[in-house]
Order: C-alpha cells, then structure tokens, then sequence
C-alpha cells in the first residue's frame, strides 16, 4: 500500500496556493486563514474531521464558493475562481464525494457532457483519446456501457477520467474513498500515484489516518476551519506509518503551543458521596439506515462534575445528547434526574425538571433564524406564564425579559427584535446558552459547544460552561476537540461506535490515553 | 411563482422589513412595502392593457368598466362584498395552513364537499326546526365533513411525511367528483328535471345586511380572517404553529408535538374552507347545482401570497379579486373579453410581483454587502 515515488518538482511555484483564505457562513468560520500550497506531482492530503473545513475549501477550490478573505494564487497570480467552468477552465478538476454521472446515460454520453450545445457530440475522437489515457493509467472503461451499471469503483474511475479528458492539471478528491471496498481503495491509491508521476497535482480530502499515511505525499491537517499542520514530504519519508498516525493524532488531537484557547479547569470542590444528579443505565438505541444508534450507555454524573465525552463525530455522541433530552426516543435503559426517572417524559417535562440541552445545529434545530431573538429565547416554553397568560402572548413582559437576558449574557444584537439568523455564530450561542440556563437547570448538556466560533467566543463559551459546573450543576460536554475536554473535565469517557469505549479521569496522563481509546486502542 | 419558493419567500421579507425598519425608520419601511406590493400591481395593469389592445379592445374602457360594475355601481358594490364572504373564509383557511408550512391546495374539494353539506342538510333540517338553528347545524355539518375529508393526507403528512401537496390536489379532484355524485345520486331534488340539490328558501337564509342586498356572510367572513390574523400573531398556538412552519426541527427540539400540531392545522384549514362552501350556499345560493364549481380556492391562494400572510391586508386584496371578477363578469357579457380574463390579469399580477421581489432583494444584498 506504499509506494511511493519522489516528488519531481517541488522546487516549482505551487500550481496554487491559498493565502490567509477565510470563508464564513452564518453563525460558523468554514475556513479560517488558511495558507495551502498545492503543488504539481504531489498527492496533497487534507486531514481533518467532520467540520474541519474540508468541504468548505473545495467548495472554494471548485468555484461553487468564494473566499470572504484571503486570495487564491494560480501559478502564481491571484485569481478569482468564479464558477465551476471557470474551475475547470483553469485545470482544476472536482470528483465529489458522490458521484455525478448521469445514471441513465453511458459513460461515453456522460463523457461528452459540458460540450458546447451546438456541437455534434465527437464520439470517435473520444474513444481515440479515452484508449489512450487509460492505456497509459492501466484503467479499463467500457465506454458504451450504462453508467448505472458500473461499480462506484468504477464510476470514480469515469469521474477521474472525465476531469483528465478536460486537461486538469489538479485533481481534487474528495472523501473518495468513502464508498469503496478496500481493494477499491487499494486500486485508487495506486491510480493517484500513477497520476502524479504524469505531473499532476492531487488534492486528497480524507477523515481516515490510514489513508492519509499509506498515499500521501504531503498532509495538511485541518481543525475546526484552521489548519493546525502540515508534514511535508521529507519527513513523511522518515517517518514509518505508525509514527506517521501518531503525529496525525497529536496535530488532530493535541496541544498546540501556546494555545490562547487554554482554559484552567478551576478546581471546584464535586461532592464525592453526593448522589449523582444525572444517572444513566444501559441507555440503549437501534442504529438506523443514516444514524449510528447506542450500546448500554451508563455513567454518572454529580453535583458541580464536568463529564466529558470525546470521539471522532459520528460516533453516537448527538444521538446520546438527543435521547437524554428526550427528542429521540430511546428503546432500552433508563435516565435518572436526582434519583426520578425521567425517560418516559417529554421535552418540556425533561426540560422542566431541570435538564437541559444546547444542541450543536444552532440555526438547523436550535433556533428559529426568521424569528426575532425575543421570541427565540422562550422557543422551549411557549405558552407558559408569565410570558403567555391563557394562550394569549405578552409582548411586554416578553420584551422585558428578553432585553434583560441581553443584558445579562452580553448579546450583542442590534435590538431584542432582529431577526436571530442576523447575528453571528457566537451571539447565536449566547442566546441558546441565556435560553438553557435560566431558571433552573440542574444538569445541561452541551453539543461542541465552540464549534465555530471564533477564538474570544470560544473562550467565553468555556469560562460560561466551566461557571454553571462551579455553581453545583452537572454538566455533560459533548465534544470532538480534545483540548476543551481537558481544559474542563473532571473526567473524560470515550465514545466510538455508539459505545462508551473507557473513562479517563482527566489527570496529566488523560491525552494520551483519550487519544489512544479514540483510535480505537485500549487505554 | 412556483409553491416551492414561495414560503421562503415570506420571512425573508419580514427580515428585510426589519432590515429597513432599524437602519431607515418605520415610515420608511412602511413606504417600502406598500411600493412593493402596488407598483407591481400597476404595471401588471399596464401589461394587460398590452393583452387588451393586442385583441383590439381599449383597456381604459375595460378597466372603467370592470370598475364601475364591481365597485361603483350599487348593485356592483353589494354582488362584491357579498361574493368576498366565501373568499374570505377560504383565505382564512389557507393563511393557517401555508403560515404554519402546510401546502393545503385541497381548499376547493373542501369547499364543495362543505356546501354540499349544507346544501343537503339546511333545507331539510329547517322544515323541523327554527331557521337560524337549522343555519347552525348545517355550519358545523359542513365544517365536521371538510375536516374529516383532510384527514387523509394530514395523517399521511404527520406520521409518514407524504407531501401534501401531492395529496391535497389528489384529494380535491377526488373531493369534487364526490360533491357532484352526492348531487346527482344522493341529494338530488324530486321536484326539478334539472340536477341539483333541495333549495333553501330564501327566507332562511343568512340574513342580508340592512336594506341592501349584501349577504351577513361577509361580517362572518371579516371575524374568521381578523381571528386567524390574531391567533397566528398574538397566541402560543399560532407561535407554535409558526415555529412549526419555519422550522420543523427546532420544532421537534423545542419538544412540540409536530403531528398532532399538523393535524390541528389542516383540520383547521379545512374547516374554513368547509365554512366557504357553507356560507356560499346558506348566503347565496340556496342550493347546489350538480357540476358547479367556481373553484375560488385556486384563485384566492395567489392573493394572500401577495398579501404576504397577513390577515388585514388579505382583505384588502380579497377584495380587490372580488371586483375583478365581478367586475369582469359584467364586462365578459358587455365587451366581450372572456371571463377568464381576470385570471391573466392575476397570473401577471404574481409574475411581475416575483420579479420586483427578487430584484429588490439583490438591491438590498448588494446594498448591505
């Protein structure tokens, strides 16, 4: 699975290069300066997990968007990309995730798609050079066969095809990987080494270590939008694969430097013999056909304790946090609220007794973005007093009670009655933080709460969560950074594949042993 | 206007209305909204004119005409007020369902399953009992049918997420058919030749309005728009109903109920629109005669879109469409411009308002980048 060439021309101007590129969306930094330099013969791996900001720069690299800040140089010269023809037109070359052939046409039909329309679609000259190229990439593709009856193997195989037949000189791939057999992978592996000895530049967009090591020849490592490393090719080649993914972990998982984001945990008292506040037992969920579901989940939490749990994203961990809160009904276990079981409750009953949830979908499911940020502060509690009496809203105390939780947790909007979608992410967690912890919360669970934000939200965000812990509330800390954990948590558990797979207490060895459980080592 | 786009459409605007209304004062914003709303209007006017001369008639004498007949002349005045009660009950019923995000295009099998109902029940009921209780059973009759006949596509909606427009068009073909078999083998009259239901004497109906001929069906019609109006804005069922329709999921993370909460919303809906067809008939009508459609649902949709949902100003326009197609009737028998000729005059009405919308919405864009 490695083999490797040396790279011929890094010596070249980068065929491009991205200089403090930033995109954002609402409520989210996608990309924050980034600096990349993609160069001809080079396999260049982007690392980095769900919401590192992957997409979001292809998206930039393909033309489908554009960069708020920073610029994009094309050998050498800034360039705007303002289009996905104007992509390709500049050599740039995109094999989405999912592929994009037309399922009823054939591939030598999908081929001549992107044609000017007044031209007779050239069937012969195709064939000649499509023989050609794939003769010299050891590729066979059945040109009249229906695209729908190929392997997604073979599809990426046509996609591939499809950006060199257009003359690209940079072929990015994105999470390509995800929907092939292991042989497949193998053979796309040595399908892009193939292709960077032709010269071309190839952009590798994966979450998996294994790959990034066994077919990379430089890796960037893209965290929470900014790219937190890079190893460049002199040292992939001294380092063996096993070393190769342990510096992977550190750069996705690691302490950096000096880290402004560093929170001291404070070291509250947590009452030891006290009863747990929040206690879980064997919480168990079907998986279904887009979700993983969860395995006898059981943990306790005490009064004034930061649990928190760490894994790669998609590992059960929102599934978790939703059956807690009561949105996802659970099919086994149960979840006790100061000793009370609360799993046949509802929402509203949950959230009344005292449990509360700040989901990490702040625009998708948190809030109502049309709506003004008055009304978005009482979404849980429409139709109770004294903010609605007999059904009937009261816009006054409403309003009051709204500038005053402004006022209390600093939101900066321009009035009680904007539209919430207007503010940015991190005011848009403030509203979600005013809303969970007002009145009487004993246990809140927070869903990566700094996702997204920027660096004095952040840490706004981690001082708040660290307070409400120090004030005697139990808290659960759902995140994927390890850093946040580790600068808050009493003790750290470790979640993969709907299992809690270990707990840590958090104590100097904590890194290393999280990190461990979370590629799937024991501690 | 395509249905996709259109409930985007509405809080966007609100946004920029909010837009406008912090940076350049409420009067401003005010000014804004209603140059929106007329000058497409107008120049939708001006277009049709082009369509008029084009058939070698003067729009100037139409326009006059279709003025003077639906909202000059006295007679002219009450047909349209009277003909705006069913209207305005159906607007009613579509403002609950398209705020709350539900696409009940079904309004018109509603209507005309409800005055059947009516149709078939006042006339007998008010030979055993006092006219005005007979009105009463016949109103809730109707309602109960119109609401039982969406229940179909609202279950389907709530608990396996069928689209509803699909099933509510589906359902109001199969709605209509049934209202005229129910005409033709069920209530049909003995006493005529012709096919229609028993007729409710004229005695008995809803009472008309002083000494004019306007039919109290409109005060109904205002009450059950304004009520709609205010429990969208002002109660926690509307809000729920809102946050239902602008977004489901927080919906579901607020812990609302989202079934039970989309069946309430086309039971509601279909109960106005099961209103109309009653208030049409116990007003109006008298009875049902087999084959009759008007078909004001379709009709009336595109007018509380360009009243934006709002309660107050889909009167307005509800008036303005009952004019039109008074006035137009007049002028389909007097200058010979077919009927249907209003329904241009609205499809081009929606086509330019899309056009100023989504022109203005780049302005405002580039103007606040």
């Amino acid at each position: 699975m490695t083999l490797k060439s040396t790279p011929k021309a890094v010596d070249q101007p980068p065929i491009i290069a991205l200089e403090g590129v930033t995109k954002r969306f609402p409520g989210v930094v996608a990309n924050d300066s980034v600096d990349l330099a993609i160069r001809a013969g080079e396999v260049h791996v982007l690392l980095g997990e769900n919401g590192a900001g992957k997409s979001t720069l292809i998206g930039l690299l393909s033309g489908l968007q554009h960069p708020d800040e920073g610029r994009i140089l094309i050998d050498g010269v800034p360039t705007a990309i303002t289009s996905p023809r104007h992509a390709l037109s500049l050599g740039i070359g995109t094999v989405f995730q999912h592929t994009m052939l037309v399922p009823t046409l054939t591939v030598a039909e999908n081929l001549l798609l992107g044609a000017p329309w007044w031209q007779r679609p050239r069937k012969d000259s195709l064939r000649a050079k499509v023989d050609e190229i794939s003769a010299s990439l050891g590729i066979r593709v059945n040109l009249d066969a229906s695209a729908s009856d190929l392997s997604l193997g073979e599809q990426q195989q046509v996609e591939i095809l499809r950006a060199l037949l257009r003359d690209s000189r940079v072929l990015i791939l994105d999470e390509s990987t995800s929907m092939l057999t292991p042989s497949g992978i193998e053979e796309l592996g040595a399908l892009m080494r193939r292709l960077v000895e032709r010269g071309l530049a190839i952009i590798f967009i994966t979450h998996k270590l294994k790959e990034a090591a066994a077919f990379g020849d430089r890796i960037s490592v893209l965290k929470l939008g900014r790219k937190v490393g890079e190893i460049a090719p002199e040292r992939f080649k001294t380092l063996g694969e096993d070393a190769l993914v342990a510096e992977f972990v550190e750069l996705m998982f690691g302490k950096r430097s000096g880290d402004p984001e560093i929170v001291v945990h404070s070291k509250h008292p947590i009452d030891k013999d006290g009863a747990p506040v929040l206690a879980v037992r064997d919480l168990t969920l079907a998986p279904t056909a887009v979700a993983p579901g969860l395995t006898s989940i059981s943990f306790d939490i005490r009064p004034g304790e930061l649990l928190g749990i760490a894994g790669i994203d998609g590992n059960g961990q929102k599934q978790l946090a939703e059956t807690l809160a009561g949105q996802t009904p659970l099919d086994g276990g149960s979840i006790l609220l100061d000793g009370a079981q609360v799993e046949a409750l509802s929402v509203g009953a949950r959230r009344d007794a005292g449990l509360r949830y700040l989901t990490d979908d702040r625009l998708g499911e948190g809030t109502v973005g049309t709506f003004p940020v008055s009304i978005n502060f009482f979404l849980k509690q429409i139709g109770s007093p004294p903010f609605w009496q007999g059904g009937i809203e009261q816009r006054g105390r409403i309003d009051q009670r709204a500038r005053q939780l402004i006022r209390d947790y600093d939101v900066r909007t321009p009035s009680a009655q904007t539209p919430v979608a207007r503010l940015s992410g991190g005011n848009i967690q403030k509203v979600l933080l005013a809303r969970e912890l007002a009145d009487g919360a004993k246990v809140v669970i927070f869903n990566k709460p700094t996702y997204g934000l920027d660096l004095a939200n952040t840490i706004a965000t981690r001082q708040r969560i660290d307070e409400i812990a120090a004030s005697g509330k139990a808290v659960l800390l759902i995140s994927t950074d390890l850093e946040e954990l580790l600068g808050l948590c009493d003790r750290i558990a470790v979640m993969a594949g709907g299992e809690i797979v270990g707990v840590v207490e958090n104590s100097e060895h904590a890194r290393a042993d999280v990190g461990r459980l979370m590629i799937g080592l024991a501690a | 206007m395509s249905v996709d786009t259109a409930p985007e459409l509405s809080p966007d605007l609100e946004a920029t209305t909010a837009d406008i209304a912090a940076t350049g004062g409420l009067g401003r914003a005010i000014l804004h909204r209603t140059l929106l709303t007329v000058g497409p209007i107008l120049i939708a006017l001006a277009l049709a004119g082009l369509i008029l001369i084009a058939v070698g008639v003067d729009p100037l004498t139409y326009y006059g005409y279709v003025l003077e007949r639906g909202l000059l002349s006295p007679t002219g005045v009450q047909q349209t007020l009277t003909r705006m009660a069913p209207m305005l009950f159906l607007a009613a019923g579509l403002i609950v369902a398209f705020r709350a995000g539900i696409w009940n295009l079904g309004v018109d099998g509603q209507f005309l399953l409800g005055a059947v109902t009516a149709a078939a029940s006042a006339p007998l009921l008010a030979m055993t009992m006092p006219a005005w209780l007979a009105v009463i059973i016949a109103f809730l009759l109707s309602t109960a049918v119109a609401m039982i006949w969406s229940l179909v596509p609202a279950l389907l909606k709530a608990y396996h997420g069928v689209n509803e427009i699909i099933t509510t068009l589906m359902m109001t073909f199969l709605g209509i058919s049934l209202a005229n078999v129910l005409v033709k083998l069920v209530f049909l009259d003995p006493e005529t030749t012709v096919p229609q239901t028993r007729t409710l004497p004229v005695d008995d109906r809803l009472p008309r309005l002083f000494d004019t001929t306007i039919s109290s069906g409109l005060i109904l019609g205002l009450i059950a728009v304004i009520a709609v109006h205010l429990m969208m804005t002002r109660t926690a069922f509307g809000l729920k109903l809102r946050v239902v329709g602008a977004n489901p999921r927080a919906a579901v993370h607020a812990g609302l109920g989202v079934p039970w909460l989309t069946i309430a919303v086309f039971a509601l809906s279909a109960a106005l629109a099961g209103l109309a067809g009653a208030v049409d008939i116990l007003g109006v009508q008298g009875n049902v005669r087999a084959d009759w459609n008007p078909a004001y649902g379709l009709t009336v949709i595109p007018m509380v879109f360009l009243a934006r949902l709002n309660g107050f100003a889909s009167i307005a326009f509800v008036l303005l469409l009952s004019v039109l197609s008074i006035g137009g009737e007049s002028a389909a028998r007097r200058i010979g411009v077919p009927n249907h000729f209003t329904l241009v005059l609205i499809a081009i009405v929606l086509i330019v308002l899309a056009i100023v919308e989504y022109v203005d919405h780049r302005y405002l864009a580039a103007r606040r980048a």
